[in-house]
């Protein structure tokens, strides 16, 4: 008996475009490289994403957490860009901090010692919707308003979406989210992220993220082809005493059945924000299915046998 | 450079990613020190101890490239046997006046050369008007042979005089005048040396942070000792860069907005010193000298044929008449003060927001509320035009708008999309932009405001016979202009300044073609060749990959479309490359007639003069250099370890401690530099500085810069969403040290003090930064951004309102880069109070009581004067 879902329908490796019945003259599969261990902190793929995009700017609030003020990915905020002040070491880097310096009074810190250079680093990572291989934001829109593109990435329609939120909580990364603001403002109640910038891919261009970058630690490409750039980076980085990094989202056998657009991360995916593992929240959609399905089968059973016991 | 040039900073990434080690020296830990291999803290204004403490050891190990040195430098040139160094006289140079604070300049002049004209009133003239500026360009005017020794052994060759100033800066000292640790200083010394020979070379990078001090110049100047010591100059991946702070910064000191140049680094005329056409010219060229500026008669009448047209003449010296003259500082800040004084009318302000940028904001402030008119010309209502009703003084109840004189014209401009024209950069590179909209309702581009400016006041004079109204109704101003706003074309702008024949309009492809006769014109020599052939060169975009590396191709860089200045230093003495891995420019025996120098660049060097060539005895000019004189725009071609001319503040960078600094110099008597400009006035206090008491009053250092993600003074992001939204507040950066010892709370306010204000930040606690150790005990630092004013979307203090005003004596810009200040927890007071609150800071200080600072304090050494474990309660152990 054929099941109502094939293998790799909702996990495992695939390609989204063509499952998704674009034919053979499909453009290959766009996404992005993230490699974080070049990324300056700079912001100007978060203003050249809203520039863009007319994502509008309404968050004028100092939140301390370094120089990041834009919070998170949001409806407003397709492009995130983390700061993160750690006590490691990056490489082999010389930091030079406090290495001459015993206070003599109680700091904040562990005590620094003459001898021992107490290990600082400032990670900085621009973060964005990863376009997964197995999209639950798709998944469970009831409209149709998120689609998948002829480049395998998810976007979403505004003037299709009706607003019912299904596909927040669904996204394993929270990226997706309704847009706040007074009625009558652009897009207010509907589901707004990146689109890879479809508009743009569409006429051959590079999404305006990777266009802004200024030190290509944002790439675009065909996604199989920045996989194999990514390795080659790792490797590298390995070799030049970097052990920490690693790649993140690049696994067509994760959660997610990997994602377009994936990362080179010097630390725990947690540190910067992301789920270690995420999995598509509609994975075990077709077990629930079975299991709902059986469940009301004895429910059906149950009532034809209490019609049939009422005869008695 | 992360920070502030995010764009550049790709190629140091780049650089990185093959294998170049990037090493980061700075007050704080920023985005650049993220991703350098190293990074070294330090405090702000010890760098010339620094960099001198990289040259003792580069001298005293024997690490020079020694062929580059001996050749290229002037480190074999004997000096006047009556020159007496720092080490000599505690902190000062012979020839030293505590009057007037100026040098005669005699004792420090090449053996044999001592007649040069150069005297102490030309330096108290000098300082007034930023000679160095004016100067720039022109480097050492040496006539005749001065003596040499290429053995570097005499004891008054430059070499030795180098060894011997140096000697001092050992890394002990390095580590207790900067706080940096010796290991860590070594490292960086190990790293620079052994990357810098035959086939290596380091570049040396620095910003703002290294100009705004009152010893700017001799940080610059140490650097580029550092760098010909070790042979990077005029050599491919060496050299020193200096990151300008805006997108045509270089295009406004090359087609200047300075007070005292011209176009093209020719002065601006002195009245009392160049009476005549002649003696302007004269100045520059110093006739019987050596170098590239003997043709200068040709760049100055040029540039007067360029402004006055048919009416100047070889009859009238080309209207030399005409032009302004100066009389002595007319520079930024005299003129703020003078506007404080009633002694200004009227201001033009273009891009430019003082009442925010500027140091010292409530002069600035003040000084605008007193004049009679203002214009404004920006892309948003700016501080500068709102001062009347909303700065600080306005709470302070200084300025009381109802009463304030000052008539503000604000005037919408358009950006740099909504226009045509260049920008220049760092490199010297030209390139051209398009304008990709028109601008918005009456927003206009520069060059129609003043085009039309210019058209309208001569409409006014016309018909006038007054010998006074001369010098506006003879300027050519006739540009063609197109479209419904009568844009006038900047393309013709860019011709003129290229330069043309006057009876056929041919553009000059090269400056050698300038004519002293007016037969050609052009209004900057410099940049001649940039519309060769009538083609618009700084357009150029011919990708990287269908040209050589050096790109030739990509817009246009001045002089003569090289990359690279004195590249003829990047071959050996005998013209070869000094490795095939960094070969640049080099003598080719079979090219041409009888050989030619080539290469991927244009070399910057006469193109047929041979390696051997050897100067007759009395040639003057061009052919006074020999073969092998790389620098030619040097007097004697060498580069210049030793400058015996050009500078106010002596022949060699020597450390001096800030204006405002906690610390006594731990090297010299000498406290600061004794040369420095000071404006010693009631609105001008500084904070104590030793040997003055009281220094505990103001005892942390400050120092201010950038961020990436606002422009300086905010113009143009403060008022713009998606830029406002990414760093919304002023904030301060306090390490947790400070912080515990302050009780300031992170994500809480302080209130930071100096005598000329007080200011209130956010409180961000980053171990970014870091206390230090110096002079045997601990120093705080703290940083702070200057981007907010009270406009735009997100508001806040300015930094500028902390900093006084002292400057260089060279260029007089001023000592922004480091302070001294109080940082207290919570707000500043607000309203009038404010006044009183600053004033109590002055009562504790005494700086009401008590005289200015001492200026002059180097002289007989006390004991225990720089004794560090005398003068503090810690030990001095690193």
């Amino acid at each position: 008996m054929t099941s109502l879902f094939q293998r790799n329908d909702l996990w495992g490796p695939l390609d989204p475009a063509e499952e998704a019945g674009y034919g053979e003259d499909r453009p290959k599969r766009k996404g992005f490289f993230t490699d974080t261990s070049i990324c300056i902190g700079c912001k100007a793929c978060e203003v050249a994403c809203k520039e863009w995009n007319d994502v509008p700017a309404t968050h004028f609030e100092m939140l301390g957490s370094s120089y990041d003020n834009s919070h998170s990915l949001n409806a407003n905020q397709w492009r995130h860009v983390a700061f993160i002040e750690q006590p490691k070491r990056l490489g082999q880097q010389d930091t030079g901090l406090r290495e001459t310096v015993d206070l003599g009074m109680p700091t904040m810190r562990p005590e620094a010692s003459e001898t021992e250079k107490p290990d600082f680093r400032w990670l900085m990572s621009s973060d964005v919707c990863k376009h997964c291989t197995h999209a639950a934001c798709l998944d469970v829109c009831p409209t149709g308003a998120l689609m998948r593109s002829e480049f395998g990435t998810v976007v979403v329609q505004d003037d299709v979406c009706n607003g019912c939120g299904y596909c927040v909580p669904a996204c394993p990364y929270g990226v997706i989210d309704r847009r706040h603001g007074p009625d009558g403002d652009k897009n207010v109640g509907i589901a707004q992220k990146c689109t890879l910038c479809y508009d743009r891919l569409d006429a051959g261009q590079t999404p305006a993220c990777a266009q802004a970058c200024p030190t290509q630690s944002i790439q675009y490409g065909d996604v199989e082809e920045l996989r194999e750039r990514a390795n080659q980076r790792v490797a590298a980085l390995h070799e030049a005493g970097i052990m920490d990094a690693r790649l993140y989202g690049n696994d067509p056998e994760d959660g997610v059945g990997g994602t377009g657009a994936f990362f080179l991360l010097l630390d725990e995916p947690e540190v910067y924000g992301f789920p270690p593992d995420p999995v598509v929240t509609t994975k075990d959609l077709p077990q629930m299915f079975r299991r709902a399905g059986a469940a009301a089968g004895v429910m059906l059973a149950a009532a034809a046998l209490s019609f049939l016991g009422g005869r008695r | 450079m992360a920070e502030a040039h995010p764009v550049g900073f790709q190629w140091v990434m780049e650089a990185k990613a093959r294998g170049a080690k990037v090493i980061h020296v700075d007050p704080r830990f920023t985005r650049t020190s993220a991703l350098a291999d190293s990074y070294v803290p330090i405090r702000a204004g010890s760098d010339i101890a620094f960099l001198g403490g990289i040259v003792n050891y580069v001298l005293s190990n024997g690490l020079e490239f020694r062929d580059y040195v001996v050749h290229y430098t002037n480190a074999a040139t004997i000096v006047s046997d009556d020159y007496q160094d720092t080490e000599d006289l505690d902190g000062l140079f012979s020839g030293f006046d505590p009057e007037s604070r100026t040098y005669e300049p005699k004792s420090w002049q090449y053996a044999d050369a001592e007649r040069d004209g150069e005297q102490r009133q030309d330096h108290e003239m000098q300082r007034e008007t930023a000679s160095a500026l004016q100067h720039e360009t022109h480097g050492i005017s040496v006539e005749g042979n001065p003596p040499r020794d290429e053995t570097l052994q005499h004891p008054r060759c430059v070499f030795q005089i180098l060894k011997r100033h140096y000697a001092r800066y050992t890394p002990e000292m390095v580590a207790r005048t900067c706080g940096v640790s010796e290991e860590q200083f070594l490292e960086v010394c190990r790293a620079w040396t052994e990357n810098s020979n035959r086939e290596r070379t380091t570049a040396l990078v620095y910003s703002v942070g290294w100009t705004q001090h009152s010893v700017g110049v001799q940080y610059i100047r140490t650097g580029a000792i550092l760098q010909l010591l070790l042979g990077n100059m005029g050599r491919p991946g060496g050299g020193i860069m200096a990151l300008r702070g805006h997108a045509s910064i270089q295009g406004s000191t090359d087609i200047p907005t300075l007070f005292n140049i011209l176009p093209g680094y020719l002065p601006m005329p002195n009245a009392e010193q160049h009476q005549s056409l002649q003696q302007w010219i004269d100045s520059v060229r110093h006739p019987g000298a050596k170098g590239f500026w003997a043709n200068a008669g040709a760049y100055g009448i040029n540039l007067l044929k360029a402004y006055f047209g048919d009416a100047a003449t070889p009859e009238n010296d080309f209207c030399f008449d005409l032009l302004p003259k100066i009389t002595g500082d007319h520079g930024t800040y005299r003129t703020v003060m003078d506007m404080i004084d009633g002694k200004v009318k009227g201001y033009f302000l273009l891009g430019q927001n003082p009442a925010v940028g500027s140091a010292h904001g409530r002069a600035q402030r003040l000084g605008m509320a007193n004049l009679d008119w203002l214009v404004v010309r920006d892309l948003f209502e700016i501080e500068s035009a709102t001062f009347w009703k909303t700065s600080p003084e306005v709470a302070t109840g200084e300025i009381v708008p109802e009463e304030c004189r000052t008539e503000v014209f604000l005037l919408p401009a358009a950006s740099h999309v909504e226009k045509e024209g260049t920008f220049t950069q760092t490199q010297r590179m030209l390139q051209w932009r398009d304008k990709a909209v028109e601008p918005p309702g009456d927003c206009r581009s520069e060059l129609w405001f003043f085009y039309h400016l210019g058209r309208m006041v001569r409409e006014r004079y016309a018909g006038s016979t007054l010998e006074r109204d001369r010098p506006i109704l003879d300027l050519a101003w006739d540009y063609p202009t197109h479209g419904p706003l009568e844009e006038p074309s900047a393309e013709a702008v860019l011709k003129e300044i290229n330069g043309y024949e006057v009876a056929t309009g041919r553009p000059l492809s090269t400056f050698n073609e300038m004519k002293d006769d007016g037969s050609t014109l052009g209004g900057c020599w410099i940049y001649t060749g940039v519309y060769q052939d009538g083609v618009n060169q700084a357009a150029r975009r011919k990708p990287a990959s269908e040209q050589s590396y050096v790109a030739p191709e990509w817009g246009w860089a001045w002089p003569a479309n090289r990359r690279m200045l004195y590249n003829r230093a990047s071959a050996d003495p005998d013209g070869r490359p000094w490795s095939d891995r960094k070969a640049y420019v080099w003598w080719d025996p079979d090219r041409g007639e009888a050989g030619e120098w080539t290469g991927p660049d244009v070399p910057d060097f006469e193109r047929t003069k041979p390696p051997t060539y050897r100067p007759p005895d009395g040639a003057d000019g061009v052919a006074g250099l020999a073969g092998d004189d790389p620098f030619i725009m040097q007097g004697d071609g060498k580069g210049a370890l030793y400058v015996p001319q050009g500078l106010i503040d002596g022949p060699l960078p020597t450390h001096y401690e800030p204006v405002e600094s906690p610390f006594r110099n731990p090297l010299y008597g000498q406290q600061g530099n004794p040369t420095r400009k000071e404006y010693d006035r009631e609105d001008n206090p500084m904070n104590p500085a030793p040997s003055k008491a009281h220094t505990d009053v103001y005892p942390f250092v400050f120092t201010t810069s950038r961020l990436t993600e606002h422009h300086t003074a905010g113009g143009m992001s403060r008022y713009v969403a998606r830029l406002a939204e990414l760093q919304p507040e002023m904030f301060i950066e306090v390490s947790p040290e400070l912080a515990a010892e302050r009780e300031l709370e992170h994500g809480g306010w302080a209130t930071i003090v100096t005598a000329r204000s007080a200011i209130e930040a956010r409180v961000l606690v980053t171990e970014r930064l870091t206390p230090l150790r110096v002079d045997g005990r601990v120093v705080h630092q703290v940083w702070l951004p200057y981007h907010w004013g009270e406009g735009g979307l997100v508001t806040g203090d300015s930094a500028n309102d902390l900093i006084g005003i002292s400057l260089d004596p060279n260029v007089l810009i001023q000592e922004s880069k480091v302070g001294t200040c109080d940082v207290r927890p919570g707000r500043r007071p607000q309203g009038a109070e404010l006044r009183r609150f600053v004033m109590e800071y002055h009562d504790r200080a005494g700086l009401d009581a008590e005289p200015a600072n001492p200026i002059v304090t180097a002289g007989p050494m006390q004991d225990g004067d720089r004794d560090p474990a005398k003068g503090s309660k810690e030990e001095g152990t690193s």
